[in-house]
């Protein structure tokens, strides 16, 4: 092996291993910065040592006793230097050299969601957590995040101290929320971060395309982790189930040249049928825990519909239909009732998608939100109301700034007017 | 969201005379704060206005007319800048009142600005998946 | 990126001989930490050649040949596979080298095997003529 080749080497099994550490570290340490730090610093002496001696048979169980090490002689040299910490020496037993391999598969999976729920934790922002999860959990660097988020490096990098900070001043614990209706919420907000990853790479249309698969593929990496430590949670397979689902037509989505391609349009031949039945799976485990499905299994299950239907003429439109009455229930929002109204359309016809718009026209959030006068525009050109569907596409392309967008509207508008003539 | 404090060039600035020693150091410190609380994106100091150039478009149309520096202190010149990152105007603020000011040189002026972001970065992802959804069904 | 660890037959494989407990609990071990490390994709065991067919052209055009198993050269035959999907190709040969032997008696091997993603096709600007070409076509074909 070649001295860079052995490099990546030990990179690639520290990124295997470095949320492992950091959890074990953190629950030692109580402080998730130290924590980092001490995982980098074993990363430095990996690089040295291996270098010389060969990777080690576990370089896993290798890298957790040097990091534990490092952490004990720090913790008595903080005691030494501050006989206050009591607290801190009682939480290890310093006589005692712990035995990895044991503690190895339970703790180290509650220590990951430890990890998860702080690295999500409500007191940081939405932009802090995903930049934190993604460093800590998915071992990415600062530059690789940066570049998935198309920002400057030293905004992630502040951005991770800040937050580190504000678990520190706000003296966030190292735990699992208990049991109920705090643990739930906490779950979902981890949930929305992976799901918010997973978007971010999924929504990307433009940019460097494969950056962007990056933030996909972590996401559906960290939700795979985090169905297998928190199997009796519904919503987690849900999440997993609607990301694999989604992956398998992630190539499907964008054309040779770069192009949107629509889900309608997309060769079903080339959907990931593996990441498909890996998805049916994760739905169903979500939908045999005994509670009613939350929003991301039923996003799953409307998702599910299309995978299942081998052309997008054989859609089931009138089960979309229901999950979406029932996702309007679950988080009810006028956006997904649009979505409901078009799985209607399709499913009933347009008159019965329009009667919902028109119901939701008068609703105070959507003013000035173009994506009502889109739908509105289309079930009318499709009920062959030709003039009034080009006056609704007119009002939303004077409503949304998005150049492509425009561009969409626009040829909608010449499509009106040439069937109106014709 | 980000905000840039701006300093204000002064007739010292522009004559190229220091603050003196007691006001770098504060400036250094007052940089690592910013750093160690995770807000700095950057900050620099610039030359004074007569190493700049002006570039002035007339109204009616033509080739643009080149002015060399040094530019009057009156004209609302910048010194140097520091561009932080928080999570609240307050917060903002509060960095921008810490900034350091050197003393004996008259007055000093700091300007505090909001960026524009270019997106909100910050959206409900379910309501940012059924969005693209609803595209994707209705092709616009 | 997606890996393929194909374990190659065995004598013991081909004669449908089921491995001793803690070769399977080791197996079982390892696949579990696959799954916690959120990396595994499918794992199969494939029954002895005597139960599968070969079908072979040996010439072109002409109809093929179908032969039953089972087949001979052990060396060449599979017994199971494990699909993993990770960041590096060195995450999947330290996954690859975790794997326990999956016979023992100097027989086990198993083969580490880059999965092709579509991104590799497109990647050819040949390819992506072809898709190019393609795509004209259905739109062509649905106008008419």
């Amino acid at each position: 092996m070649t001295l860079t080749q052995t490099h990546r080497t030990i990179e690639a099994i520290w990124r295997m291993e470095s949320a492992k550490l950091i959890g074990s570290l953190t629950r030692m340490l109580r402080d998730v910065g130290v924590a980092e730090d001490l995982a980098q610093d074993a990363l430095v002496i990996a690089l040295e040592k291996w270098q010389e001696i060969g990777i080690p048979d576990n370089p896993g169980a290798w890298l957790m006793t040097t990091v534990k090490r490092r952490a004990i002689d720090l913790m008595r040299r903080k005691k030494l230097r501050d006989q206050k910490h009591v607290e801190i020496a009682r939480e290890m037993d310093l006589n005692h050299e712990e035995d990895i391999d044991q503690t190895l598969d339970g703790e180290i999976g509650d220590d990951l969601l430890r990890l998860v729920f702080m690295t999500c934790h409500p007191v940081l922002s939405q932009d802090a957590k995903v930049a934190l999860t993604l460093r800590l959990l998915c071992g990415l660097t600062t530059a690789e995040i940066a570049r998935s988020f198309l920002v400057a490096e030293s905004t992630i990098a502040q951005r991770v101290v800040r937050a580190k900070r504000t678990l520190r001043v706000e003296k966030v614990p190292f735990e699992v929320p208990p049991k109920g209706r705090q643990r739930k919420e906490r779950l979902s907000a981890v949930l929305e971060v992976i799901y918010l990853m997973f978007n971010e790479g999924y929504s990307a249309t433009s940019g460097d395309q494969y950056i962007r698969p990056l933030l996909c593929q972590e996401a559906l990496r960290l939700g795979r982790v985090l169905s297998e430590i928190t199997p009796h949670e519904s919503e987690v397979h849900g999440l997993v189930a609607l990301m694999e689902i989604q992956s398998s037509r992630l190539k499907t989505r964008v054309s040779a040249t770069g192009e949107p391609v629509l889900l309608m349009d997309q060769n079903r031949a080339k959907w990931d049928r593996l990441l498909i039945r890996r998805g049916l799976a994760a739905l169903k485990r979500s939908q045999t825990l005994g509670s009613t499905l939350g929003p991301y299994a039923l996003q799953a299950a409307i998702s599910a519909c299309h995978a299942e239907a081998p052309t997008a003429a054989d859609t089931n439109w009138i089960r979309i239909a229901a999950l979406y009455e029932a996702l309007s229930r679950a988080t009810p929002s006028p956006i997904i009732e649009l979505n409901r109204a078009v799985a209607i359309s399709m499913a009933f016809g347009p008159a019965y998608g329009l009667q919902i718009v028109d119901e939701l026209s008068a609703e105070p959030s959507l003013k000035g939100y173009h994506l009502l006068p889109s739908v509105r525009g289309d079930l009318l050109f499709k009920l062959g109301r030709c003039e009034e569907a080009r006056k609704e596409f007119e009002r939303a392309a004077s409503m949304t700034r998005n150049d492509r967008e425009k561009e969409l509207l626009l040829n909608r508008i010449n499509e009106c007017e040439y069937r109106g003539t014709n | 969201m980000r905000f840039l404090l701006i300093v204000k060039a002064t007739e010292f600035t522009e004559a190229g005379i220091r603050y003196g020693r007691k006001y770098t150091d504060a400036v250094n410190a007052y940089k690592k704060t910013l750093a160690r609380a995770g807000v700095l994106l950057a900050a620099e100091e610039l030359h004074s206005s007569s190493s700049g150039i002006r570039i002035l478009y007339p109204s009616h149309g033509g080739d643009p007319e080149i002015t060399a520096g040094p530019f009057l202190v009156s004209q609302e010149l910048i010194a140097g800048y520091t561009l932080i990152d928080v999570n609240s105007e307050d917060e903002a603020t509060k960095w921008a009142l810490q900034m350091p000011f050197p003393k004996g040189f008259g007055a000093f002026e700091i300007e505090m600005r909001k960026l524009k972001e270019e997106t909100e970065s910050v959206q409900d992802p379910i309501t940012r998946a059924m969005e693209a959804e609803l595209e994707d069904q209705t092709n616009i | 990126m997606k890996f393929m660890m194909i374990v190659k037959a065995t004598t013991d494989s081909e004669a449908g001989v089921i491995p001793p407990q803690e070769l399977i609990d080791a197996m079982q071990k390892y696949n579990e930490e696959l799954v916690k490390a959120g990396v595994l994709l499918a794992a199969d065991g494939l029954q002895p050649t005597s139960s599968g067919i070969r079908i072979s052209y040996p010439e072109p055009g002409e109809k093929p040949k179908v032969t039953d198993g089972p087949f001979t050269e052990s060396k060449e035959l599979i017994a199971g596979y494990t699909l993993i999907e990770v960041r590096s190709r060195e995450e999947a040969v330290e996954w690859a080298l975790r794997m326990p032997d999956p016979h023992g008696y100097g027989q086990g091997e198993i083969e580490l095997r880059q999965v092709y993603d579509v991104e590799d096709f497109i990647d050819n600007p040949e390819t992506l003529e072809k898709e190019v070409t393609l795509r004209k076509q259905v739109a062509e074909q649905k106008k008419a």
